[in-house]
Formats: C-alpha cells, sequence, structure tokens
C-alpha cells in the first residue's frame, strides 16, 4: 500500500510534469537569449491544437508532434519580429501573444471539439523498466517522456559546453560584447525566440496527444502561467527546470492522494501549495540583485540596438 | 377597459410593425468549446437562434471571471440594448443583480443562484435526480465496491450531486462505497485526470465526476475501468469506458423564455426543473446491460411522476445521525443549502 502510493504519486509527479517541462525548456533557450516571453500559455494552446489537428487527419503522432512545434514556431517569430525588429516591450508582446495563441487556438480547434484520436500511449523500456520501483516510475513513460529525459541533458551541454550555447549566453548576457566580437544578436535572439517558441508548444501538444487524447478550449487552464514562475524557479537552467517541473506535478499530485486515502487535510490547502511555493520562488529572484546572483540573463527584457549607446 | 384594450391593441400594432428581432446575450464563464457546461449553454443559445429564426439575435462572450469584471461585461450588454440577458454562473449573481437595478427595461437571468429582481430571474435544474439515477447504473456496474467520484468544490450543488448518486449507488449496492476527490477547480484537464487516476489506483472501477472536461474520463478508459460524465453527452471521448452521464438541456427553455419576454409574459418566478421539465436528462450508453437500463428507466419514470424522491428518508450522514427520517422529505430550501455527506460517502468537508 505505502509503496503504491509513492509509485503511484512520483508516476504521475513525471506525468503532469512533462508538459510543463517541455514548456520552461523552450522558454530558457529564449530567455538565455535576452527576450522574455510571457506568451508560454498561447505557444503551449497553438501546440496543442496543432497537434491535435494533426494526429486526428492523419493518424500520425511524430507528424502532429512536428506540426505542433511549426505552429508554435511561426507564433514565436511573431513575438520575435514585435521585440527584435520592432523592439516593443517584450512583457506587452508576451502578453499579447498568449491572447493570440488562446483566440487563434479556439478558432482552429472550433470543429474538433468531442473526438478523439491517436495518442502517445505508455511504453515499457525493456530492462530498465523492471528495475524495482524507479522502473515503474520513470521507464513505463510514453515517448515524449523519454524525449523530455534526453532533452535535459542535451539542452544542458549546448547551453553551458558548447560554442553555440556561449554564444546565446552572451548574447543574453551582454548584447554589445556579442556584437562588437561579430555576433549577430538578432540573428541569435530570432533563431532561438523561435526555436524555444517550438519547443514550448510541445509541452501543449503533450497534453492533447499523451496525456489525454482531445482537444478543449484553454486546455492548458494556466499551466503556462506557471511555467513562467518555473523558469524563475529553474534560475534559467535546464537540469533546475526539470527538478522544478517534477515537483509542481508531484505537489499537485500528492494533495489529490492524500485526499483519496482519506487523511483530513484541508483541499484547498493542497490545491494551494504550488503556488506558495512560487510566490517563495519570486520572492527569492525579485531583486535586481538577486537576479543577478540567481543568474538571471543581464540584458533579458531589454531590446538591443547598435545605435543606442549608454 | 377600452382604454386598456385600445392601448394594447396599439402597442401590438406598433412592435408589429417595428418587430426587431429580440436581442439575447449570454454570458459564459468558460470557453464554449470546453465540451462540457458551456457547451451546453451554448448549444441551448444555438437552439434558440434555430427556433425563433429571424426574431431573434443573440450574442455571447466567453471566459468572464466570477469578479467585478463581470458586471462590467453584464452592464455593456445592457448598454448596447440587449432585451435578455443570460448569465450563467453562480458568481455572476451580485454582479446581475447590480446590473439589473440599473437597467429595469432589460430582463435578466441569472443561471444557479437565488437572487431575484422585478426584471431579473433565476433558473437551474434538479440535477440530482439524473445524477441519482447515474448512481443505480454505478452501483450495478462496479464489481469492487468502489466508486471514485472527482469533484470540483465543497459547494451545496456539488455536495448534492454527489449525494443523489450515493443515494442511487446504495439503492442497488448496499455494499458500495464512493470515495470523494476535490480538485478546487471546475475547469482543468490535467488535474480532474490526475484526480481520477489517485482514485484508480485505489482500487476504484467506475469514476464519476463533477467536472467541466471529459478528463477523468479519459483516465477511467486507460485503466478499463468505467466512467460517468456530467454536462453533456460526451460518449466519444471514452467510448469504451462511458456509461452515461446526466446532462443538461437548456435549448428549449432558452426558448421558452425568450418567447415569454417577446410576448410581454415574463415573470421573475424562480425555476427549478426536473427531469420532468426536460432541462434535465439521463444519457445511458449501449455499455449500460438492457436488465439495468430498463430498471433505470423504470427509476426515472417513476421520479417524473413524482412517485421517487431520491432524498426520501431514512437518510444518514457518514457519521451516523439521522438526518430525515422515514417519510421525511428535505425541502427546497435544505437541498439547496446542503453540506454534510450521506452515509456510503467518504471525502473531506
Amino acid at each position: 500500500m505505502e509503496n503504491s502510493f509513492v509509485v503511484s504519486t512520483l508516476t504521475a509527479a513525471i506525468r503532469s510534469g512533462t508538459p510543463l517541462l517541455f514548456a520552461v525548456l523552450g522558454d530558457i533557450l529564449t530567455e538565455r537569449t535576452g527576450v522574455m516571453n510571457l506568451g508560454i500559455e498561447g505557444l503551449m494552446l497553438v501546440g496543442a491544437i496543432g497537434g491535435f489537428f494533426t494526429s486526428y487527419l492523419t493518424g500520425n503522432l511524430l507528424l502532429a508532434v512536428i506540426v505542433a512545434m511549426v505552429a508554435g514556431a511561426l507564433l514565436a517569430s511573431v513575438h520575435a519580429f514585435f521585440t527584435i525588429t520592432l523592439k516593443i516591450n517584450q512583457i506587452v508582446s508576451g502578453l499579447a501573444i498568449t491572447f493570440l495563441g488562446t483566440g487563434i487556438s479556439g478558432i482552429w480547434g472550433a470543429n474538433y471539439v468531442g473526438i478523439v484520436a491517436e495518442k502517445f500511449d505508455p511504453v515499457k523500456i525493456p530492462l530498465l523498466g523492471d528495475i524495482p520501483y524507479i522502473g515503474k516510475i520513470m521507464f513505463n513513460q510514453d515517448l515524449l517522456v523519454y524525449i523530455s529525459y534526453l532533452l535535459v541533458p542535451i539542452l544542458f551541454i549546448y547551453i553551458y559546453r558548447t560554442k553555440s550555447g556561449m554564444i546565446l549566453r552572451a548574447v543574453g548576457e551582454s548584447p554589445r560584447a556579442a556584437d562588437s566580437r561579430g555576433i549577430s544578436v538578432t540573428k541569435t535572439r530570432y533563431i532561438y525566440t523561435i526555436a524555444g517558441g517550438a519547443l514550448t508548444a510541445v509541452g501543449g501538444a503533450y497534453l492533447s496527444l499523451a496525456y489525454n487524447s482531445m482537444w478543449i478550449e484553454d486546455m492548458t487552464a494556466g499551466k503556462g502561467w506557471i511555467a513562467v514562475a518555473l523558469v524563475l524557479f529553474a534560475t534559467w537552467d535546464p537540469a533546475k527546470a526539470m527538478l522544478g517541473a517534477y515537483l509542481f506535478g508531484g505537489i499537485t499530485a500528492l494533495g489529490l492522494r492524500l485526499q483519496a486515502i482519506g487523511t483530513h487535510i484541508s483541499s484547498d490547502f493542497l490545491k494551494m501549495l504550488p503556488y506558495i511555493l512560487t510566490v517563495i520562488v519570486l520572492l527569492f529572484t525579485s531583486t535586481e540583485k538577486l537576479k543577478r546572483k540567481v543568474g538571471a540573463p543581464e540584458a533579458l527584457g531589454i531590446p538591443y540596438s547598435r545605435e543606442d549607446r549608454e | 377597459m377600452k382604454k386598456i384594450l385600445g392601448l394594447v391593441f396599439l402597442v401590438i400594432m406598433v412592435s408589429l410593425i417595428f418587430a426587431e428581432p429580440l436581442k439575447v446575450a449570454f454570458v459564459y464563464i468558460g470557453p464554449a468549446g470546453d465540451a462540457g457546461w458551456t457547451f451546453e449553454h451554448d448549444r441551448g443559445r444555438l437552439y434558440l437562434e434555430e427556433a425563433l429564426g429571424d426574431d431573434v439575435e443573440t450574442q455571447f462572450i466567453e471566459n468572464v471571471p466570477e469578479s467585478s469584471e463581470a458586471a462590467g461585461v453584464i452592464q455593456g450588454y445592457a448598454r448596447k440594448g440587449f432585451d435578455l440577458i443570460f448569465t450563467t454562473s453562480f458568481g455572476y449573481m451580485d454582479p446581475t443583480l447590480e446590473v439589473a437595478k440599473k437597467y429595469p427595461d432589460t430582463i435578466f437571468m441569472h443561471c444557479s443562484g437565488y437572487k431575484t429582481n422585478e426584471n431579473m430571474g433565476t433558473y437551474f435544474g434538479r440535477m440530482y435526480q439524473p445524477r441519482y439515477l447515474s448512481g443505480l447504473i454505478a452501483g450495478e456496474m462496479t464489481e469492487d465496491n468502489l466508486i471514485g467520484y472527482v469533484a470540483a468544490f465543497p459547494i451545496p450543488e456539488v455536495i448534492r450531486g454527489i449525494n443523489a448518486f450515493a443515494l442511487g449507488v446504495k439503492a442497488v449496492n448496499p455494499d458500495a462505497k464512493i470515495k470523494v476527490v476535490w480538485t478546487n477547480t471546475w475547469f482543468d484537464p490535467t488535474i480532474e485526470k490526475e484526480a481520477a487516476i489517485s482514485l484508480l489506483d485505489l482500487g476504484a472501477d467506475v469514476i464519476a465526476q463533477h467536472q467541466d472536461s471529459p478528463a477523468a474520463q479519459q483516465a477511467a478508459q486507460d485503466y478499463g475501468a468505467y466512467c460517468i460524465g456530467y454536462d453533456s453527452d460526451m460518449n466519444a471521448f471514452a467510448p469504451e469506458a462511458y456509461l452515461g452521464a446526466p446532462i443538461w438541456d437548456f435549448g428549449p427553455y432558452y426558448t421558452k423564455i425568450a418567447e415569454s419576454v417577446q410576448n410581454g409574459t415574463w415573470t421573475n418566478e424562480p425555476f427549478w426543473g426536473g427531469l420532468d421539465t426536460g432541462i434535465v436528462k439521463l444519457v445511458i450508453s449501449d455499455l449500460v446491460p438492457e436488465d439495468v437500463k430498463e430498471m433505470v428507466l423504470e427509476k426515472q419514470e417513476e421520479i417524473i411522476d413524482g412517485e421517487l424522491e431520491p432524498f426520501a428518508g431514512p437518510i444518514y450522514d457518514n457519521e451516523g445521525n439521522l438526518k430525515y427520517a422515514e417519510g421525511e422529505l428535505p425541502t427546497d430550501e435544505e437541498l439547496l443549502a446542503m453540506d454534510w455527506f450521506v452515509d456510503n460517502v467518504e471525502g473531506n468537508l
């Protein structure tokens, strides 16, 4: 009983943390170049409908993920154009992306409510899946979860250990210095804003292709905003993003399970837990000094133009 | 008398000549594509348009929070000259009343509340009746005698539904228990599904719900269990698990109200309609064996004829207290304020 409780909770932590993880990883890529993107909710929604639409029409799940990524990339390129080329306030543009994505997905999905399509089912990985406890928790998940496992170290190494990663960070920390070294700030920011948007959209597609097999308007139900907080929590670090995403998923899962087994903890309190965590994180990352300490990209939120001299 | 008749005649003539379509607005809590609560209201709106054709013109707004923002939205419609405004969530009650007092010539209809005004009515359905019937199905279909119930908020509307369901279960299967998990949200497919899984992991083999999305049903299907939906006929979402659902059908009622506003017979008489009015219904899927289906339909007839009352005593709460003795019935006020569980329900309140 105890074991199955723990296994059930941790399995759920990974399952419900995965959409957040994709979204946060995508946003980390974008924000590392200094482009703040609050449009995660909108990007996830276009990913969710793009993926579901394709899965329903073609039955091809990999194609569905690709279409979700293209949808996310297209929407993110709007953000890139607004913030990088037109130098519009990044927060305002991010909010606009959320509204735009919500609207587009609602219209696109209007005829796809109430149907089911192909979905990613859990697949046990041979050998690894037989490890006691860990096998059941980690290696009886679906393909997208396994991809996210791989993505975390790949992005970690990419960001911190490769030349491209160094350029990416340089543009986010000190665009002027990067520029003087002959790096195109504009091009770099465009690439990672669009790539980040594509990855974030997979988080949405996870909801409509793996978590459930359906499209419902606004099915992210605020997950994009939790992801925004998680980016801070993770201090723009892919490994911590994984920790944060599973922690959030796990707390929700734990709250529901404690109720189910009949403990008398107020359900309101349990529902509150993830948000308390968010507030604490925001507290620790709110001031400029702390931000620098935790590793926020120095130029985050600041449009770059060559002509401006300080 | 002649004068009045003359006046009435004049009004009718004028209204015939200048017959403008009745302008009807709907304020929704969720998106029309939620496949649940708002979806059903919007189907009601489309039914109304279909039924009255050119005599009616409708507009709607989605995702209106139950805050001060709601009053602004409702007032916006009133100012734009809408004749009839439906506000379709409990939390719109006070904002609706506030605006109704400012616009006496507009008719306001608020769903699921209890406050009214000269120009503001309230309407809802006795959902507990079809819920009781769905409990009969669940009680017959469970093999492990553990039924999970994924529920939104511990408020009377939801508690009443759980109790009616549990009484239905008990009527056919006194050994079965109902376990409740609160999600504290009307609509969040992820949490709804997780809540269902937390119950399925404990061994529940039927999942019922008071949520606005069909996510819990897909969880039941993944686990090879059965499920009972809510709000809307959700068969397509989990065809291998779906036993049926207590559902809403607002269309005919919305049409009736719009007509009554058009011909001036509208009153603010509160409406709480049961199975007999058709505003609430029960859907039974083909997974339910024929004999169970027949039994449930029989009970449905008994409820419609007034012979069967789901909350008829004796009823005990889950702490062992007798709430209603043999032959006793709760009043509507008591039903609307219900804050305790019947004896075969386990959950926090």
